[in-house]
């Protein structure tokens, strides 16, 4: 029998590469194969023509120059993620992305960058970089490890939720104790480090959804996280 | 601000530079004490050189460059000051002329050559414009510090700006050539690699595009034509020299071409072809920088690893096969805390023999990564001691490699000390 296809859309790879963020794209890769499916993975980079058919959107940090290299093509193929969103399709937006998945980011010499509106949240340029080790406590998935590295402070509107509390770091902005947001599957968050790789209680949230939504099952097939539980617990005492 | 007669200074500094080291290390805590009682110290006591400083920055590869320039600009009967220890921050600098100046404060030297950090680059550069610089490249590094590349790029373009003579650019690193157009009143010298030695070196922004390409590139007056084994052919002004080299990894051997295109710039005339490439074919790796160690018998190499680009550049310079390999990753401050790096680092090329051994603080976040790449791991222990010794004892009859992050590679140094000749740096 073949193996059932997943198709993993990674956005602009290109351009939005610098902050491990590749790590997500392996974690999602392997851990379907590791569970008996086939990953099928496209890379998405400016002018590309976007695909009908896709399970799981992953997409990550870039510079500053990076964003403005993808801007105009994400608001072309903005209509098409919104409607992936409203289907439940599960996404995974790290920093740079996270914050052109939202309503805008103003940038510190009042350039307003639009984006795409997919979740309830702005975000503003400013002198403080939040930089570090970071904790967040998320209901579903537990602590979230990982690394944060961003100027953008983010503020979340009427609809958008928190993905997590913060327990440790500084998370969307300086004032209100809440990291990333979330609307139906779309996660945005500011976590590096990568993120998937040492919480793979995430990974598997975006790998089951697209499963199931997709085939009804799960496969029965368990993965070894220990070396993912070792490395949370260095991580999770280590200075800012 | 506390005001101190110079000779005072200098005899306080020296002590502490002394009590420093009978403690043992802390190559950078002398000078860190003479910055804060005389801010003006390192300002004055270089203003005296006859040839001017000159600074050498960019993220990979300022150690060894260092070493070379020094040791061309010896043969050509310069005296050279320089921080050999790689303390690349200015406290490093100030604690290096503790130690080689009289008590008077006076510097035996002609020109002073200094590796620098980027960051701490442009202060010092404010405060001492050099008369030549030379940047190499600008890397993901350690982005926990300096927030984005395109900043790093401004700190060095900084660097450029305040030379009063001589910029050196990499022309194959395209964010280091920018700079050129930033410059109106120094000259500009640059140096490259041939088109076949390009995809050896993948920048970040190639590094998920699969493909190096080649673009037209401004001529460069020394270019590293060819490589391999051990024997590279330099390409200086037309003229072609083949040597073969002591120096390990391609990378090294660019950084050859940056070290020839200064020492060029800064001899002029009086550059010697021969004496610089007999003196560039005996130049050593910098220490830890593809360093060879004999322990029982077998080498043992020490290759620094900073950031991705490095790390890839290193997996790609050295063949795994008939070598035990070892994997110490450490995130202090120096190393950088963030371990995102490692995920773009491709490591499918150590899954055939395996890797023996994985330690540091963060050794489990490096064997999660090669579980990802599905490398096999033999063993795990974040203690670097007991890790080493485990992996000396395991691998009696292999040659051996350590990649190391920068504290990690320190404290190896220190253990192999106890067992083997390693050079004492201080």
């Amino acid at each position: 029998m073949s193996k059932q296809v997943i198709t993993v859309l990674q956005l602009y790879p290109k351009d939005m590469n610098i902050y491990g963020d590749y790590g997500n794209l392996l974690v999602i890769q392997r851990r379907l194969e590791w569970y008996g499916y086939e990953p099928k993975v496209i890379h998405y980079n400016v002018g590309d023509t976007f695909p009908s058919d896709v399970d799981i959107i992953i997409g990550g940090g870039g510079q500053d120059s990076g964003q403005e290299v993808i801007h105009q093509d994400l608001i072309n193929i903005g209509p098409k993620l919104k409607a992936l969103a409203e289907k439940e399709v599960p996404m995974l937006l790290v920093c740079g992305l996270y914050q052109l998945f939202g309503n805008f980011f103003k940038t510190l010499d009042g350039k307003t960058l639009t984006g795409i509106g997919v979740l309830d949240v702005e975000t503003h340029g400013t002198h403080e970089r939040l930089i570090g080790n970071i904790v967040t406590n998320n209901e579903e998935f537990g602590d979230i490890i990982g690394y944060e590295n961003h100027s953008g402070q983010t503020y979340l509107g009427k609809s958008a939720e928190p993905f997590a509390t913060v327990v440790k770091g500084a998370g969307n902005n300086t004032r209100d104790g809440h990291e990333g947001a979330r609307y139906k599957n779309v996660i945005g968050t500011y976590l590096h480090g990568s993120i998937l790789p040492k919480n793979p209680l995430l990974a598997d949230f975006l790998i089951h959804t697209a499963v199931t939504k997709k085939y009804g099952d799960f496969s029965t097939d368990i993965v070894d996280d220990l070396l993912a539980d070792l490395a949370r617990k260095v991580a999770e005492d280590r200075p800012r | 601000m506390v005001y101190m007669p110079h000779p005072f200074v200098v005899i306080l500094g020296k002590s502490v530079r002394y009590v420093a080291r009978l403690r043992g290390g802390g190559s950078a805590l002398p000078g860190l004490f003479v910055e804060k009682i005389s801010p003006d110290f390192i300002k004055n006591t270089l203003a005296q050189l006859p040839h001017g400083v000159v600074v050498i920055s960019g993220t990979n590869g300022k150690t060894t460059t260092t070493k070379m320039v020094v040791a061309l600009l010896e043969a050509h009967g310069l005296k050279v000051f320089t921080n050999r220890t790689g303390s690349n921050f200015t406290r490093g600098v100030a604690a290096a002329l503790l130690g080689d100046i009289d008590i008077k404060g006076n510097l035996d030297a002609d020109i002073a050559v200094l590796e620098l950090d980027e960051a701490h680059a442009v202060p010092f550069v404010k405060a001492v414009p050099p008369r030549y610089s030379l940047l190499l490249n600008v890397m993901r590094d350690q982005l926990d510090r300096f927030g984005e590349i395109d900043a790093t790029a401004k700190m060095l373009e900084k660097i450029a700006i305040a030379t009063t003579d001589t910029v050196v650019l990499n022309r194959e690193d395209s964010r280091v050539l920018k700079i050129k157009d930033a410059l109106t009143d120094q000259k500009v010298e640059l140096f490259g690699l041939s088109d076949s030695l390009l995809p050896h070196f993948p920048s970040d922004d190639d590094m998920r595009d699969g493909s190096v390409k080649t673009v037209k590139r401004p001529d460069a007056s020394v270019i590293l034509k060819a490589y391999s084994g051990n024997k590279a052919t330099y390409d200086l002004g037309g003229h072609e020299f083949s040597t073969t080299l002591k120096l390990n990894g391609i990378y090294n051997v660019f950084n050859g071409a940056a070290a020839i295109a200064l020492a060029h710039a800064i001899l002029g005339k009086d550059a010697n072809t021969d004496s610089v490439i007999s003196t560039i074919a005996s130049v050593t790796p910098a220490f830890g920088r593809g360093e060879e160690l004999q322990v029982g018998g077998q080498p043992l190499e020490l290759v620094l690893v900073k950031n991705p680009s490095g790390f890839r550049l290193g997996l790609k310079s050295f063949s795994p096969e008939g070598y035990a390999t070892m994997i110490a990753v450490n995130d202090n401050y120096a190393d950088g805390r963030d371990m995102s790096w490692l995920w773009d680092v491709d490591f499918e090329s150590l899954a055939g023999e395996g890797v023996a051994q994985v330690s540091g603080v963060r050794a489990y976040d490096m064997a999660l990564r090669l579980q990802y790449d599905e490398v096999t791991i033999n063993h795990i222990e974040p203690d670097l001691a007991g890790a080493l010794r485990q992996f000396i004892d395991v691998n009696k009859d292999k040659p051996k490699r350590i990649y190391c992050t920068y504290t990690a590679m320190l404290a190896l140094r220190k253990e192999l000390s106890k067992i083997t000749k390693v050079e004492v740096i201080s």
